[in-house]
């Protein structure tokens, strides 16, 4: 009720008459229907696809430096036909390898499970299950949006200049990415990609702001904290991080800048490049790593807590069985959140780091163990004895389980910095947080799109394509990731050109090979997702009841295709937790359902 | 609907409330850049500076200019649109005149030897113009809220009597000026 009335504050007169004819919906042009629209399930329809399309770049990435790592000798003329000099003789060139790896990380770590993810779903199911009509400031989520495109241009041109896009690795270390005489992928390739990222920065401040304050003030009557969904407790705790950590990696950003046009010495000294020395002195690289981590560390949390939310709803739904331990599933998001900004220093074990401070950033990492394994623990308890529906989305949600498990373990061994030592920047690093953000992240973003595809577009999405996509995907990621973890025991380095030249790791030609096959197929198998996603939009079984999945949550008490505004009459109120399934003898009851006299508690 | 409004003013607006967020967000910013700051003091090679005597006047001018914010609102809840219109001009000339002396602060300092920017430049004189600039970047961006407001007054489509955007913007106001005296203090006294 009181969002409605903000509303009417908000929008003056107009907008009374507009709720009133939802049902036949007020013209609107192309322009502010579908480009600059207000209404939040567009902008989340236009963050997906704009992921999409960064998801399949990103992607095409690693299949080129993956042809690379495991044909090394090989030569593709093909490549030379289309990247030209970049791949001269048609083998990949060392600058264009550096720079490939570089885009991947920063397109799929901000672009694609950043952006891609948290646009989507914070857009979409923050309203629709919060039971509210729109975000507090649909302006404000528009201009996210619309920071986030100009983002993504940016970028996208910084794979088009003569010297390339920017190269030295998504984290950008200086001195290298501070000084353009120090490598191609240095010059203006680096100023774009800063730039790219301040805009990106500045996109998910004002998503975030929108996302939390929608969340602490739009809820509808009832709507108590403890009866709102774990996707969207999960959404509020990773706006908080973000909110938190981006304006931190801004500032390193800066003085980055500063030290790159301006001839400051904020992270240089000592330099001598191509027997010249730099007169800068008495910086500190070690300074932007601190600045990096703050955000990198919180960022990996931000990436993985919205699934985690995702999967925790759609694995309750489809079990038809309440979440087992919902308060501890939020105690444990909240300590994640809490310990995700006390553990930066762990990605610095190898920095020259005092041992003694090390102690601590260990233990601290090692408890975020904990945590984790209630939520793991938690999920498990939901499928037991549960009467599970194996949908698309659900295989999505147990594969989430199953790969957060497998890079969970691995990241015990990485957190204690003894071991790390020994595993620092080697492929069991790329392993483990390929599989736990990585991987998981993608197939608990899968679960949500084959989930809440009805609601976006009224239409399924086709199951038999899905779950081939399912498992293409699972059978390809650990086909490609497992095998790493052994290369990284056995100290093979990252971001290495070529290792068939090293005599330490001459004898894994052969699996590198089995890898980049893997990598391929799993590629494709994503493509084929695309033209699923795409043919359903227009050609898709349509939906035919208003609550296809039978689920308790507000956002399916909506018409099948939503107008803006979301509820054609009033808003629902709400009358119980979001997890009442298989209560009582009924297979699920509505949030919007009274709570009966005769009812037995949860 | 009487019912409805007594919840609102319980209530904080969203629209105020998305802004003490962002003020979070902000000095988390400058939290990251000052213990980058403290940080460097701690290590070989510090050089200690002094603040020039203009960043003393431009400290009171947006002292003063708080004030003039505040007397806007006050004008503004009592409907003396005319008084409204002149505080926030006056506020705005003082945001800009600020900036002014800021950057007449940043070059005499340049100019003193003390080098912030190129060649020779220490870092121990950069982190002023870094995070001195950025803070200037932030009242900039209050005069640009405060000029929108100045047009709206003036306008004659939007005839908007909601106190939100005018208590939004005087909140951002005051925000910046404790910011200015934080840093003040800091680098008067931190070094």
């Amino acid at each position: 009720m009181s969002n409605e009335a903000i509303i009417q504050v908000e929008h003056g007169a107009g907008q009374e008459i507009h709720e009133l004819h939802e049902g036949h919906h007020h013209h609107q042009s192309f322009i502010t229907k579908y480009v600059f629209s207000q209404d939040h399930k567009m902008i989340a329809k236009q963050f997906l696809i704009t992921g999409m399309i960064w998801a399949i770049i990103g992607g095409l990435m690693s299949v080129l430096f993956r042809i690379q790592l495991g044909y090394p000798d090989a030569s593709f003329p093909i490549l030379e036909d289309i990247f030209g000099h970049w791949a001269k003789g048609g083998k990949i060139q060392p600058e264009f390898y550096y720079a490939l790896i570089t885009m991947h990380g920063t397109i799929l770590v901000f672009f694609v499970l950043t952006a891609g993810l948290s646009g989507t779903f914070a857009n979409l199911l923050i309203p629709l299950q919060i039971g509210a009509r729109d975000m507090a400031s649909p302006m404000l989520n528009m201009l996210s949006y619309w920071f986030f495109f100009s983002a993504s241009m940016v970028l996208f041109s910084s794979l088009f200049v003569q010297t390339g896009p920017a190269a030295g690795g998504w984290t950008v270390y200086p001195p290298l990415s501070a000084l353009g005489d120090a490598s191609q992928g240095s010059k203006i390739g680096m100023d774009l990609w800063l730039v790219a990222l301040a805009l990106f920065v500045i996109s998910t401040l004002l998503g975030g702001l929108n996302y939390v304050s929608t969340i602490l003030n739009m809820r509808t009557k009832g709507m108590s904290m403890t009866r709102m969904p774990l996707t969207i407790w999960a959404i509020l705790f990773t706006a908080i991080l973000g909110i938190l950590s981006f304006p931190v990696l801004f500032s390193g950003f800066i003085l980055l800048l500063f030290d790159r046009h301006l001839g400051t010495s904020f992270y240089l000294s000592d330099i001598v490049i191509g027997g010249k020395v730099l007169p800068n002195e008495g910086g500190s690289a070690i300074l932007y790593q601190h600045l990096f981590w703050f955000l990198g560390h919180p960022e990996v949390y931000i990436i993985i807590l919205p699934t985690m939310g995702l999967v925790s709803e759609v694995m309750s739904v489809n079990a038809r069985k309440p979440i087992f331990g919902y308060m501890a599933m939020v105690g444990s998001l909240f300590a994640i959140t809490v310990l995700a900004f006390l553990v930066w220093a762990h990605h610095m074990f190898v920095t020259g780091l005092n041992p003694f401070l090390g102690s601590f950033f260990v233990l601290l990492t090692l408890l975020i163990a904990v945590p984790s394994a209630i939520k793991v623990f938690n999920w498990l308890t939901t499928l037991w004895r549960g009467n599970i529906q194996f949908t698309t989305a659900m295989l999505f949600a147990i594969g989430f389980v199953s790969m957060f498990i497998s890079g969970g373990l691995t990241g015990i061994f990485l957190g204690n910095s003894t071991l790390d030592m020994h595993l620092h920047d080697t492929y069991f690093v790329i392993a483990h947080f390929h599989i736990v953000m990585g991987i998981s992240a993608f197939l608990g973003m899968f679960a949500g799109i084959y989930h809440w595809f009805p609601k976006m577009f009224g239409r399924y999405l086709n199951s038999t394509l899905g779950n081939l996509h399912f498992w293409i995907t699972l059978v390809c990621a650990y086909i490609i990731f497992w095998p790493m973890h052994y290369e990284g025991f056995a100290g093979m380095p990252r971001r290495y050109y070529d290792y068939s030249s090293w005599e330490s790791f001459k004898d894994f030609v052969e699996l590198n090979k089995v890898i980049s096959f893997a990598a391929i197929l799993s590629f494709a198998a994503q493509l084929m997702f695309v033209f699923n996603f795409f043919y359903s939009i227009f050609y898709g079984r349509k939906v035919t009841t208003m609550n296809p999945w039978h689920s308790s949550t507000l956002e399916w008490t909506t018409p099948i295709n939503p107008g803006h505004g979301n509820w054609p009459g009033e808003i629902p109120e709400v009358h119980r937790w979001p997890y009442d399934y298989g209560k009582d003898g009924k297979d699920f009851i509505a949030q919007t359902t009274p709570v009966d006299e005769s009812e037995s508690k949860h | 609907m009487s019912e409805l409004m007594g919840l609102q003013q319980k209530k904080i607006h969203p629209n105020k409330f998305t802004l003490w967020v962002a003020l979070g967000s902000i000095v988390m910013m400058f939290a990251g850049l000052t213990s980058a700051y403290i940080v460097k003091r701690n290590q070989n090679g510090w050089l200690s500076f002094e603040l020039p005597r203009i960043f003393w006047y431009s400290t009171l001018v947006i002292l003063l200019s708080s004030l003039t914010i505040q007397m806007a609102l006050r004008a503004f809840q009592e409907r003396e649109m005319a008084r409204y219109r002149l505080m926030i001009t006056v506020t705005a000339s003082l945001g800009l005149l600020f900036v002014t002396l800021q950057v007449l602060g940043f070059m005499s300092f340049q100019e003193s030897g003390l080098k912030m920017i190129g060649r020779g430049s220490s870092a121990s004189y950069s982190f002023l113009l870094a995070i001195g600039g950025l803070h200037a970047v932030h009242v900039l961006g209050g005069v640009i809220a405060l000029l929108v407001m100045f047009f709206r007054a003036f306008s004659k489509k939007f005839r908007s009597y909601s106190i939100v955007p005018v208590e939004v913007v005087a909140t951002y106001w005051h925000f910046v000026d404790i910011l200015w005296i934080y840093l003040f203090i800091f680098f008067n006294w931190a070094n």
